[in-house]
């Protein structure tokens, strides 16, 4: 019964869905007030009927329904509970039946915080994300129903994949989607911008701080996503440029791009066209990451099943979107104009060169990914593309973007003066010059690669740092007084761009000076490896609630005194029989210590083969990551979007599209 | 102008896209086409004590089918499997992967046995042999012993009728 709810609920939720699709955005065209009322309305009501389905597939998976094909094929009574949620996300079905419940969450937050904006423009962008709702909602109906019956039902399920059985399951996917989703909105204002045919200051003003959170959940997403894989895959790696990978990297790419371009387009009416196109481009690329993901078109360890019969669907549906979009872009885009005239040295030129940069290296990662299908497209073979490439063609691009990052704060709109630059610069670059000759050597090891990730890491950071102090300093008021007179989105932006730093030291010291070792060891036997001492202590037998493993003792010491004791296991799940690696890992500010067992060795004492890794900074990494998301949403938070809209409710009627310009102004250099 | 160039090479991409429908990146050429089926000897799921081995299938043209009853999709095979096996065009025999042999033997009950025989692969030590990644997978052999296909996932009536039979009645005929 519990099941059948659900699908009905998917059923209502898509005649809603096409309502608040059509009907808003044909009250916008004809200034019909009543059809445009009722966007809101119907984004709500669509909203509760995708809920109601959503905990109704949690519930047949709580209660182990495995007359639910879906529950049969990713859930297993034995699961522990956690795991039985998060398979809801766990296979193709529920994955969109979350994505749609997310792109519903979106569309109330719109409804919600757009009171303040010009009603064609909320009905536009709520019917857009109806539009996109609905072809979501026919995809699941048509080939993807995650409510379809198994009978008779099996007695017991497939189990959850083994590797996503791990917390960061419960909420890498959750975290990614929002930030897929949350491009919509982006798009979505794009879309009602170009519809509209007024493509101010104001439109971007307004797909700002939205598209600031979609860029703030896809970082936390692909942040956890490595997180996930450098501990669940037991190779000690953090990024593989697997296509699964890349599809979600591409979208984060462009949208750093994008709310790098709505800033100029914001503060000086600049490059409005580009930026247009960007978000459309974010979002198509995160339609084409669900594609690429969903379809099979491409091989990759994330892979779920392949159905032609759904490859086609979104395929059609990506045409559709993304090639209406773009066919209304060809028709409007010229008509926008290109906006106010700047120097070619100014923050907007490189602000520009920014966006170039990580559009193309966007553009070479979209490349490596569908190189092989391409090839394969055109009779050549069958061929893969692997890391070398990738990181040959994106670590040229971003030293020169990582160069101008350190430039573009200081840099001043429309013109900027090369002396006053150079004054504002040459202790940031003397500084970091200097660290980055001396450091590598204090480390014990100097190579060019390691020099230049340190001297890009420290160029950020001391910039970052002079121009929050030459801001800082001055005469008037007490220090606390000048901290304020800063805006949020000025800290943001600097403490996102320090997470760039951090995150390009954690990726220099691994690469620079990771430590690894690949050995046999038989029970008693010590391994030297960055200075620690690794005690092999045996194997024993351990059962988990669905899982039996073999697991490892190993003792770590460090100048005869013992540090810590690390648990690597090998584990064999009951349903699928499937081995995975628990690796062992110790954490720590300035590195980790890694421990994974491969196979016992056959014939021999109790011995195996152990992988023992030193990672050095290697949480650094993540740690800019997370930096660099907690930017975005002090950026977010900043006073102007919300005194923005206050403003405009005490002004409603007087100040019809809500441009108390003087708010923006006056709060940047 | 260049206000279309999007456009232009969204639709070529999307032409690609289409074309990489129709391929099969997973159909990766197995390396054990073209090669001696792997031999070994394993009880039979139904008489545990006999063996079953492949050499005993020497000069004939069979297809040996590797299922479990924890596989769903295996499920969605087998209606197909019982209706062959009752037309009697080649024998198939099964290999009963990972499985408890109470488990098989119900499973087999409940939907119908196309097996001339299965074997109990317990431990999934041919499996590793043959290079099984996904049950269902189903092999046809010729009667030197040699492995001509390799079907990865369920077989469709689609996959039977336009691969496998025919490539069966062209061994046959050799």
């Amino acid at each position: 019964m519990i099941p059948e709810i659900g699908n009905f609920c998917i059923i209502i939720a898509l005649l809603l869905a096409f309502v608040q699709g059509v009907l808003p955005i044909l009250g916008a065209a004809r200034s019909n007030s009543v059809l445009m009322g009722i966007a809101r309305p119907m984004a709500v009501g669509q909203f509760v009927f995708v809920a109601i389905a959503f905990f109704c597939l949690e519930r047949s998976l709580l209660t182990n329904d495995f007359s639910v094909l879906y529950v049969a094929e990713h859930s297993n009574s034995e699961l522990p509970g956690q795991y039985k949620f998060a398979a809801l996300w766990g296979g193709h079905e529920g994955s969109l039946l979350l994505w749609t419940f997310i792109l519903t969450i979106w569309t109330i937050m719109v409804a919600q915080f757009s009171k303040h904006l010009p009603q064609e423009m909320v009905a536009r962008v709520i019917g857009v994300m109806g539009l996109i709702s609905v072809g979501f909602l026919l995809f699941m109906l048509f080939t993807s129903n995650p409510f379809e019956r198994l009978l008779p039902a099996a007695v017991e399920g497939r189990d959850l994949n083994p590797l996503l059985q791990d917390p960061g399951l419960v909420i890498h996917p959750p975290m990614l989607y929002f930030g897929y989703v949350g491009t919509s909105v982006a798009f979505a204002f794009a879309i009602a911008a170009l519809l509209g045919g007024r493509m101010d200051a104001t439109w971007a003003r307004w797909s700002r701080p939205w598209t600031t959170m979609a860029w703030v959940f896809l970082t936390f997403g692909v942040g956890l996503g490595s997180w996930w894989a450098y501990y669940e895959l037991g190779w000690g790696g953090w990024w593989f440029w697997d296509p699964v990978e890349n599809a979600s990297f591409m979208p984060w790419l462009v949208t750093t791009a994008l709310i790098h371009s709505l800033a100029v387009t914001e503060k000086r009416g600049a490059y409005k066209s580009w930026t247009v196109l960007l978000a459309i481009s974010a979002f198509s690329l995160s339609l084409l990451g669900t594609f690429l993901v969903r379809s099979g078109v491409l091989t990759s360890v994330h892979s779920f099943a392949t159905d032609p019969a759904r490859g086609i669907f979104i395929l059609a549906f990506l045409v559709i979107v993304i090639g209406s979009s773009l066919l209304l872009f060809a028709w409007r885009a010229p008509k926008i104009g290109l906006g106010g005239k700047f120097n070619i040295i100014s923050r907007e030129s490189m602000l520009l060169s920014n966006n170039l940069m990580l559009s193309v290296a966007a553009a070479s990662v979209f490349l490596g990914t569908l190189y092989p299908l391409f090839v394969d497209a055109l009779g050549l073979g069958k061929i893969s593309v692997g890391v070398p490439y990738f990181n040959a063609v994106f670590v040229p691009l971003m030293v020169p973007m990582v160069l101008m990052m350190g430039l573009g704060p200081i840099a001043r709109w429309k013109q900027a003066s090369v002396p006053d630059m150079w004054v504002r610069i040459r202790w940031a670059l003397g500084c970091s010059v200097l660290i980055a000759i001396l450091l590598p050597l204090v480390m014990g090891k100097w190579t060019p690669m390691i020099s230049l990730g340190f001297l890009l890491a420290f160029w950020v950071i001391t910039t970052v740092v002079m121009d929050m102090g030459k801001r800082l300093s001055g005469r008037e008021g007490g220090l606390g007084v000048r901290l304020k007179s800063q805006s949020r989105s000025y800290y943001g932006m600097q403490l996102a761009h320090i997470g760039v730093g951090v995150f390009i030291i954690g990726v220099t010291m691994v690469k620079g000076y990771e430590a690894e070792r690949d050995v046999r060891m038989d029970v008693e036997d010590t391994v030297q490896a960055g200075g620690y001492e690794f005690r092999f202590d045996g194997v024993r037998q351990q059962t988990g609630p669905n899982y039996s493993a073999s697991q490892g003792r190993v003792t770590v010491s460090k100048d005869g005194k013992v540090i810590t004791q690390m648990f690597p296991e090998k584990r064999v799940y009951n349903a699928s029989g499937m081995p995975m690696t628990e690796a062992a890992i110790k954490p720590g500010l300035s590195g980790d210590l890694y421990v994974s067992l491969g196979e016992p060795i056959p014939n021999s004492n109790g011995a195996w083969s152990v992988r023992i890794y030193i990672k050095p900074f290697v949480d650094w990494i993540w740690a800019g990551c997370l930096l660099m998301g907690l930017g975005g949403i002090l950026a977010v938070s900043d006073r102007r979007y919300r005194v923005l809209s206050r403003k405009t409710k005490v002004e409603a009627g007087d100040s019809p599209a809500g441009e108390p310009a003087l708010v923006m102004e006056g709060k940047t250099p | 102008m260049r206000y279309i160039l999007p456009l232009v090479a969204f639709l070529v991409l999307s032409a690609f896209l289409y074309l990489g429908l129709n391929l099969n990146p997973h159909e990766v050429p197995s390396p054990l086409i073209g090669k001696p089926a792997p031999a070994f000897s394993l009880p039979q799921l139904q008489q545990p004590e006999l063996q079953f081995s492949a050499q005993e299938m020497r000069g004939k043209v069979w297809l040996l089918n590797v299922w479990a009853s924890w596989c769903v999709s295996c499920r969605e095979e087998h209606p197909i499997l019982v209706e062959l096996a009752r037309q009697n065009i080649v024998p198939v025999y099964g290999l009963d992967y990972k499985d408890k042999a109470e488990d098989g033997k119900n499973w087999l009950e409940q939907h119908g046995d196309p097996y001339v025989l299965s074997a109990a692969d317990r431990e999934g030590r041919v499996g590793i042999d043959y290079g099984v990644y996904g049950v269902p997978e189903t092999y046809v052999i010729d009667k030197q012993g040699i492995i001509q296909y390799k079907q990865i996932g369920p077989v469709t009536p689609q996959v039977l009728n336009q691969k496998i039979l025919p490539l069966v009645a062209e061994l046959n005929r050799k």
